[in-house]
C-alpha cells in the first residue's frame, strides 16, 4: 500500500473526525452547557432523543461518515503503532488482512444500523 | 571491510519515552498514541453498544443499563479527556506536519532557534484549550447533572 | 558549576571477540580547563585504557565522526565541554540505534544505506553540461535559502539516535537520509522530485514521522531536519492531490557577452585530470 496515500487520507479523516465527533461530543457531553440536538429530553442518551437524531437524514448520514472516517484513522494509527516495532514482512501482510477486514466489516455493520435505526425511527 | 553484524544497540520502545533532549513534543507523541489507542478500544465496543438503537427502545434501554453505573461514567469522562487532548494535539499536528506552523528554512546561527521552538507557543496554546475542553466537560459530566 | 578537581568518565565497552555483553567502566582522570569529552577520551587512551576505540577526526564540530551518547544525550564529544554537564561524572555510550562494532563505535551503515536510497544529489536531464558546464546554474537567495540550512548537515548521526521511530522501526529511513532528501527536492537546480517521490511515497518516506521533534533539539549544527521532514510531507501531500507540481530546474545563466578579464587577474591554471 503506498503510504503516501493512506497518511494523506488519515489526515482527512481526522479533520472530518474533529468536526463531526466535535458535534457529537457537543451533543452527548456539553448537553447542559450548550444544550443542541436533544430536543425531547433533558439526558442525550433517552430513547426519544436518539429516535428524534435517527429520523434525521443529516445525523444519519453524519454518523456513518464519521464511523468510516473514525475506522480509518484509528486502525491505520494502530497499524502504524504496530509497524513501527519492527515486525516482520509476514506479520505486516497479516495485520493489514486483519485490518481491512474488521474494518470492513465493523463499517458494514455499524452504517446497517445506523440506517436501520433511521428507518425503525420513522415509522415511530 | 566489516562482515560481522555489530551488537544491537537499540532503544526499542524505551526510545519512546527518552534518548533525545526530553522535550515537551516527545511527550506529547506519546501521549497522543496512549490517547489513541484508548480512544479506539472505546470505539469498537461503542459500535457494537450503540448498534442496539437499530433494534428499538427495549434493546437501546438494555443496552445502555450495561454500561450505566459510577465506573462507566468515570471511564467515559477518561474519553472525553482522551478526545480533547488527542483533538487539540490533532490539530497541532495538521498545522505542523504540513509545515504551515513552523517557520521558514533559515540560516543556522548558535544559539540554535530550530522550528521545535516555533511551534513551542501552539503547543502550549493547544494544551490550554485541550484542558479548557476538560474542565467544560468536568462541569457537565459530575457537576451539572 | 565550580570546576572540578577530577572527572571520572563511565565508559560503554565492548570487545567483540571477547565474547561478553557491553559493560560499564569507570575511569578519573584529573581536569583540565577547557576539556572537552574527545579530550577526556584522548587522556584515557594516551594514559590508562589503550585498547578504548572511538571515532574522531577535526576535533572541531566539523566533521560528525564522534557523535556519542553522553551523559544520556546524543552530542559530538568534540563539542561538548565537560563543565557544560553539570556534573563530574561523563557517562559515555555509542550513539544508540545503531550497532556496535567495539566500544564507542557505532555501525553508520544503516544509516548511509538508507541516505543513498533517497538519492541525495542534484538529478537533471543536461548530464552533459553537469559534466563539462559551460556555465552557472542560476539560483537566487531565497532559493538558496529554502535549502541551505539542511545543507550544514555533517551526517554525525546524532538526530537518528534521538528519534523514537529510529530507535523501534529498522525500516524507517530517519531524519537525516530525508531531511537530506528534502534539501535536493527543494533545490531549485534540482529535477528530481518524481524519481525521489517514487521512493517517498513509500514505507521509506516520511510517513513514520510524527514530530517528536528531538532530532532538532539533537543536532549539533542547526539543522533542523524536523522543519525539513515537515516541509518534505507538505509537497508530497499536494503532490498526492494533485496541487503541486515541480518547477523548471534552474537554467544555465550565459556568460555576460562583451566582457574581458581584468590585467591584473591571470588566467586560471590548466586542468590536470
Amino acid at each position: 500500500m503506498r503510504d503516501q496515500r493512506l497518511w494523506t487520507w488519515h489526515v482527512l479523516a481526522g479533520l472530518i473526525i474533529l468536526v463531526l465527533l466535535g458535534l457529537h461530543m457537543t451533543i452527548m457531553h456539553l448537553d447542559v452547557l450548550v444544550g443542541i440536538f436533544n430536543p425531547r429530553d433533558p439526558h442525550p442518551i433517552a430513547w426519544a432523543n436518539v429516535a428524534a437524531r435517527a429520523r434525521m437524514g443529516f445525523f444519519t448520514v453524519s454518523y456513518i461518515v464519521l464511523l468510516g472516517a473514525a475506522l480509518f484513522h484509528g486502525l491505520y494509527g494502530f497499524r502504524n503503532i504496530v509497524f513501527e516495532l519492527g515486525i516482520g514482512r509476514g506479520l505486516k501482510t497479516a495485520l493489514n488482512v486483519v485490518l481491512v477486514l474488521g474494518g470492513v466489516s465493523l463499517f458494514a455493520f455499524g452504517a446497517w444500523a445506523a440506517w436501520a435505526a433511521g428507518t425503525l425511527a420513522r415509522t415511530l | 571491510m566489516l562482515d560481522n553484524k555489530g551488537h544491537p544497540n537499540r532503544l526499542g520502545i524505551w526510545g519512546w519515552l527518552g534518548g533525545g533532549r526530553w522535550g515537551l513534543e516527545r511527550y506529547l507523541y506519546t501521549l497522543h498514541r496512549l490517547t489513541g489507542l484508548g480512544l479506539l478500544l472505546y470505539f469498537l465496543l461503542h459500535i457494537l453498544v450503540t448498534s442496539a438503537r437499530a433494534f428499538g427502545e427495549q434493546a437501546w434501554a438494555a443496552s445502555m443499563a450495561r454500561v450505566t453505573g459510577g465506573l462507566f461514567v468515570i471511564g467515559e469522562f477518561l474519553v472525553f479527556c482522551a478526545f480533547a487532548f488527542h483533538a487539540a494535539n490533532g490539530v497541532r499536528l495538521v498545522l505542523v506536519e504540513l509545515g504551515w506552523a513552523i517557520g521558514n528554512p533559515i540560516e543556522p546561527v548558535y544559539p540554535y532557534r530550530t522550528s521545535v521552538h516555533e511551534q513551542r507557543p501552539l503547543a502550549l496554546g493547544i494544551m490550554v484549550v485541550a484542558g479548557l475542553l476538560v474542565l467544560a466537560g468536568g462541569l457537565d459530566f459530575f457537576i451539572l447533572h | 558549576m565550580t570546576t572540578p578537581a577530577n572527572v571520572t568518565f563511565r565508559i560503554r565497552r565492548y570487545e567483540p571477540a571477547s565474547q561478553r555483553p557491553p559493560a560499564w567502566e569507570d575511569v578519573t582522570i584529573p581536569y583540565a580547563d577547557g576539556m572537552t569529552v574527545l579530550d577526556g577520551l584522548r587522556t584515557i587512551k594516551e594514559t590508562r585504557l589503550p585498547s578504548l576505540a572511538w571515532r574522531s577526526s577535526c576535533r572541531m564540530g566539523v566533521c560528525g565522526s564522534c557523535g556519542m551518547f553522553i551523559n544520556g544525550h546524543p552530542r559530538l564529544a568534540c563539542n561538548t565541554q565537560v563543565t557544560e554537564l553539570g556534573t563530574s561524572l561523563v557517562t559515555v555510550a555509542p550513539l544508540p540505534n545503531f550497532e556496535i562494532i567495539r566500544d564507542l563505535v557505532p555501525d553508520l551503515r544503516s544509516m548511509f544505506d538508507a541516505h543513498a536510497a533517497l538519492m541525495p544529489h542534484i538529478i537533471r536531464d543536461d548530464v552533459q553540461e553537469m559534466y563539462e558546464p559551460t556555465g552557472e546554474y542560476f539560483q537566487t537567495p531565497h532559493e538558496l535559502e529554502q535549502i541551505l540550512q539542511f545543507s550544514y548537515c555533517i551526517k554525525c548521526g546524532c538526530c537518528m539516535a534521538a528519534c523514537p521511530t529510529v530507535a523501534t522501526d529498522p525500516a524507517y529511513s530517519g531524519p537525516m537520509p530525508l531531511a537530506q532528501s528534502h534539501r535536493y527536492n527543494a533545490d531549485s537546480r534540482d529535477g528530481g522530485f518524481a524519481a525521489r517521490t517514487q521512493v517517498l511515497a513509500t514505507e521509506k518516506g516520511p510517513w513514520k514521522c510524527h514530530y517528536a521533534g528531538e532530532c532538532s533539539q539533537a543536532c549539533p549544527k542547526g539543522v533542523d531536519p524536523a522543519r525539513a521532514i515537515q516541509l518534505m510531507k507538505r509537497q508530497l501531500v499536494f503532490d498526492y492531490l494533485g496541487l503541486y507540481k515541480q518547477p523548471c530546474p534552474a537554467k544555465v545563466v550565459a556568460k555576460p557577452a562583451g566582457i574581458t578579464r581584468r590585467a591584473d587577474v591571470p588566467e586560471a591554471p590548466a586542468a590536470t585530470i
